[in-house]
């Protein structure tokens, strides 16, 4: 499966549009972590916790997203566009979305 | 007058580590963008067509946290309006290190350049966390024929 945010691939054509896929996921940390980030909150300085939590929540909505673009037939989604929102407290929503469509060479 | 005086015991803490670590992570974050000048980063959503590359989505991000002192310096200049210079750096720093990430991802699996970089920023709220999330993603285009071996990453998309 071809990932991508460009619109138009040298070399390549596209020859079917199989419409708009997408994947989210929402995340949150335990309330260990989340104490621990607010004691982080004082010095400053970058929260990996949180950086991997999103970062395991992208791969998956990404992957949400490729398994679907694979159900309808496609072998590349391209224009993917992330994007994320606090939906509460303490949780994240990571959405993935792009166009899936069948791609050959030349 | 205990209040008072953890007031300022935080505040001295989040000035003096907070200082400590932007000015750490600016060192680190210059010695890299020079490092990674070979691999440019560009907005265009146009790839150059002459050459057929191999392309991969590549993606760098960065949750960073204010401090203390930060926090309070910006709810005070919140009173009185204007430039907030504090969340100006940290921002900033957010925004550097994702693109590094990113480039590191690219990096990896060979790649010449990347295109059409998109930014984003989302706030996160936990609780009363102050914490800005910075994502930088685009397309990595690797030339042809180069046997790297692309090593496992942050986001396994290339299947």
């Amino acid at each position: 499966m071809l990932l991508s945010n460009l619109e138009i691939l040298p070399g390549k054509q596209v020859v079917k549009h199989l419409g708009l896929v997408q994947g989210s996921s929402v995340r949150s940390k335990h309330a260990g972590r989340d104490f621990l980030s607010g004691i982080k909150n004082i010095f400053g300085g970058e929260l990996t916790a949180y950086t991997e939590l999103l970062q395991d929540s992208r791969e998956q909505a990404t992957e949400r997203m490729t398994a679907q673009a694979k159900s309808v037939g496609a072998n590349a989604v391209l224009n993917i566009r992330f994007s994320t929102s606090s939906i509460a407290a303490g949780a994240a929503e990571i959405y993935v979305y792009g166009t899936a469509v069948e791609l050959v060479d030349g | 007058m205990d209040n008072l005086l953890i007031f300022i015991g935080l505040l001295m803490c989040g000035w003096f580590f907070g200082r400590r670590a932007e000015k750490k992570h600016y060192k680190s974050i210059i010695e890299r963008e020079h490092k990674f000048n070979a691999i440019p980063a560009i907005a265009s959503r146009f790839p150059p067509a002459d050459t057929v590359y191999d392309q991969k989505l590549v993606a760098g991000s960065t949750v960073v946290s204010s401090d203390y002192f930060k926090s309070i310096t910006a709810a005070m200049i919140n009173i009185f309006g204007g430039e907030v210079k504090p969340y100006e750096a940290l921002i900033d720093r957010a925004r550097r290190e994702s693109i590094l990430r990113m480039k590191l991802q690219a990096k990896n699996a060979g790649a010449d350049m990347v295109f059409n970089i998109k930014m984003e920023t989302s706030a996160i709220s936990a609780g009363k966390i102050g914490a800005i999330e910075v994502l930088a993603y685009g397309t990595a285009l690797i030339p042809p024929n180069t046997n790297t071996v692309i090593e496992a990453d942050n986001l396994n998309v290339a299947t």
